[in-house]
């Protein structure tokens, strides 16, 4: 899963001491490009400098990370996205992922483990925190609802249940995969299609903590 | 004090020491008289007026507001903010008066002309709201009640009243005028003053057309001026809040800078407290769940041990006697789990509970033990966890490998009402 050269990667938040933060953290683990205070500051950058991979403040002013990865798809749909945040709050979360970030992890994330997030999210891989699985397996819990037509989408299949649990309950991929012998890659395999599914569901309630979030603003 | 005298000057009904609907009782307590006395004065009145007191009785039953001493107050004080209906019910009560003190008069032979009937009718009732609109108005000035916080703005409110008072002393002085009108009318004096009458009318509306304008944007700034009023409210609020708790713990902090483990508490500490307050912490507030008292148990073992402690729960349930145990036993896990491998990175802690069972992890990155060599005499994870879950018709266990970490689960069924 880690494929060589160090990844690229943007830091977008709109708090100086916590990007310089990061900075020194990621310091000969990540090559980072630069940083951003602002939607319009981050947006520019991230088309000029076309990291591998932009970490994502969720709460910014001027729309926050949903407005960044907007506005940067227009110009570039395949740049990847981390959200990182201190926000512990489901529609916050949500939202952003939903937005289209391949990944949610907490500010209190150690620089190594952040390095590994940054690499495995340019590999084209989905990182959970615990946090997240949790999420997840909160707004994936309980019966469809009629208008729920799409069980491809909408539900959760029982090994990606596994697969969340393990993750909430703090494995790293590595040990989820030997708890459910299974391979690593496979382990990834069930992530991403749980994020796929994140992104794509319209379950009843990813949509209402999207509609929240919309009415909270 | 304030409520106290409202209490006692307003008028209402006093359910509580009335005897039919509290009339009586309602205007002893106004005149601060014994109810007795009123209620035999009145009694007198009604049979010597032919049972138009029985009707004034009626009126006032319709007319005045029901209510207890507190009730009086409360609604004193909302009046005071511009609560207009009983304004309207006070006009109409005077009118309604009037009229009975008329009929009176009539009944007994004082009267010279059916026409004064309506003209002192709408003059009683627009004096009626002249009057206590000017009480109104008056009051707030010289009203200490309402306890202005600090930093609250009463005048917020209080901005409201002018517009109001406006609306409805335009009004009474519209019945008192019209009242007049109508008496000379009905006398028959009105002749030459139609013709100024009009003028005059003409001369309203077109004053009228030229503030509209102006009232309207006046009434436009009022509101604006409101909004940014509660924001600056909201704005002080907070910056109370992180000087009471983020700026105190950021000094605590630099004071013991040299000890690294107490600085990670008190971050942490500040940290859950912030998010709790910042999100709602809907969970955190509401303590009769199963994942709320695991939080609560958890920031505990966090503060005392100085150990990060990461929960997540998905689902939640009531906290019943099994849940309690499982607390306790996860309690005695974390509290292990803190002291043990408290070095080696947080904490994690899964909860998934629903109706039919609830199942704790918590899971540690330290150096992991084996059970069966532990000593006879510790016996924290024989009994402390396992036993007590095994009481509790549930169940743990713990899984360790040496060098990698601990998890314990526990799981307990729902428990069957018995």
């Amino acid at each position: 899963m880690t494929s060589g050269a160090k990844p690229s990667a943007v830091i977008v938040d709109d708090h100086e001491i916590f990007r310089s933060g990061v900075r020194a953290e990621l310091e000969g683990l990540v090559d980072v490009r630069g940083d951003a205070g602002s939607v319009e500051e981050a947006v520019r950058l991230i088309v000029t400098e076309r990291p591998d991979v932009v970490l994502l403040d969720v709460h910014m002013p001027g729309g926050g990370g949903v407005e960044v990865i907007r506005r940067v798809a227009e110009e570039r749909p395949a740049q990847r996205f981390l959200a990182l945040s201190v926000s512990d709050a489901p529609d916050d979360v949500i939202a952003v992922v939903r937005g289209g970030a391949r990944g949610y992890v907490t500010k209190t994330i150690s620089g190594p483990e952040l390095a590994d997030a940054v690499r495995r999210v340019r590999d084209g891989d989905a990182v959970f925190s615990p946090r997240l699985a949790g999420f997840v397996l909160d707004a994936f819990a309980g019966q469809l609802t009629e208008a729920e037509v799409d069980p491809e989408l909408d539900q959760l299949t029982n090994r990606e249940r596994e697969v969340l649990r393990l993750i909430a309950r703090g494995y790293l991929y590595k040990e989820i995969a030997l708890e459910l012998s299974i391979s690593p890659k496979t382990v990834e395999a069930h992530v991403s299609a749980v994020l796929r599914k994140l992104q794509l569901s319209n379950r009843h309630e990813l949509s209402r903590w999207a509609v929240e979030r919309r009415l909270v603003d | 004090m304030a409520e106290a005298t409202q209490a006692a000057t307003r008028l209402i009904r006093d359910r509580e020491r009335g005897l039919i609907a509290g009339v009586c009782a309602g205007v002893a307590r106004r005149l601060g008289i014994d109810p007795l006395l009123v209620r035999v004065v009145s009694v007198v009145l009604a049979v010597a007026t032919g049972g138009i007191g029985a009707v004034a009785y009626l009126v006032l039953w319709v007319a005045l507001p029901e209510g207890t001493a507190a009730v009086a107050a409360e609604r004193g004080r909302r009046s005071a903010l511009g609560v207009r209906r009983g304004g309207w019910r006070v006009a109409a009560g005077a009118g309604f008066l009037t009229l009975s003190l008329l009929l009176v008069l009539r009944e007994l032979g004082l009267w010279w002309s059916d026409a004064v009937v309506w003209p002192f009718m709408l003059a009683a009732a627009g004096a009626a709201l002249l009057w206590r609109q000017s009480r109104l108005s008056a009051r707030p000035v010289d009203e200490p009640a309402e306890a202005p916080a600090p930093g609250r703005p009463t005048t917020a409110r209080r901005a409201r009243t002018p517009l109001t008072d406006l609306y409805r002393g335009g009004f009474g002085v519209a019945l008192v005028v019209g009242a007049a009108l109508l008496f000379l009318s009905a006398n028959d004096a009105l002749g030459e003053v139609r013709d100024a009458a009009f003028a005059a009318i003409v001369a309203v509306l077109a004053l009228a057309l030229i503030l509209a304008p102006f009232l309207w944007r006046l009434g436009r700034n009022l509101a604006a001026e409101r909004a940014e009023r509660i924001r600056s409210q909201e704005r002080a609020e907070l910056a109370a809040h992180l000087h009471d708790s983020v700026l105190q713990t950021l000094t605590l902090m630099q004071k013991c800078a040299g000890d690294p483990r107490e600085v990670a508490t008190l971050a942490r500490r500040q940290e859950r407290e912030l998010r709790s307050w910042l999100f709602g912490g809907g969970s955190m507030s509401d303590d009769g769940t199963l994942g709320a008292a695991l939080r609560r148990v958890a920031a505990e073992v966090e503060d005392a041990h100085g150990v990060a402690i990461d929960v997540v729960a998905v689902g939640d349930r009531p906290l019943d006697a099994s849940g309690e145990a499982l607390i306790a036993a996860a309690r005695e896990a974390l509290t292990n789990a803190a002291k043990f491998a408290g070095d080696a990175g947080p904490v994690a802690v899964y909860c998934e509970a629903s109706a039919e069972r609830a199942q704790v992890f918590i899971r540690d990155r330290g150096p992991g033990f084996d059970l069966d060599a532990v000593p006879g005499d510790r016996r924290g994870v024989r009994d402390s966890i396992i036993a007590r879950m095994k009481r509790n018709g549930g169940e743990a266990r713990v899984r360790s490998v040496r060098g990698e970490g601990t998890e314990i689960e526990l799981e307990i069924e729902a428990q069957v009402a018995t």
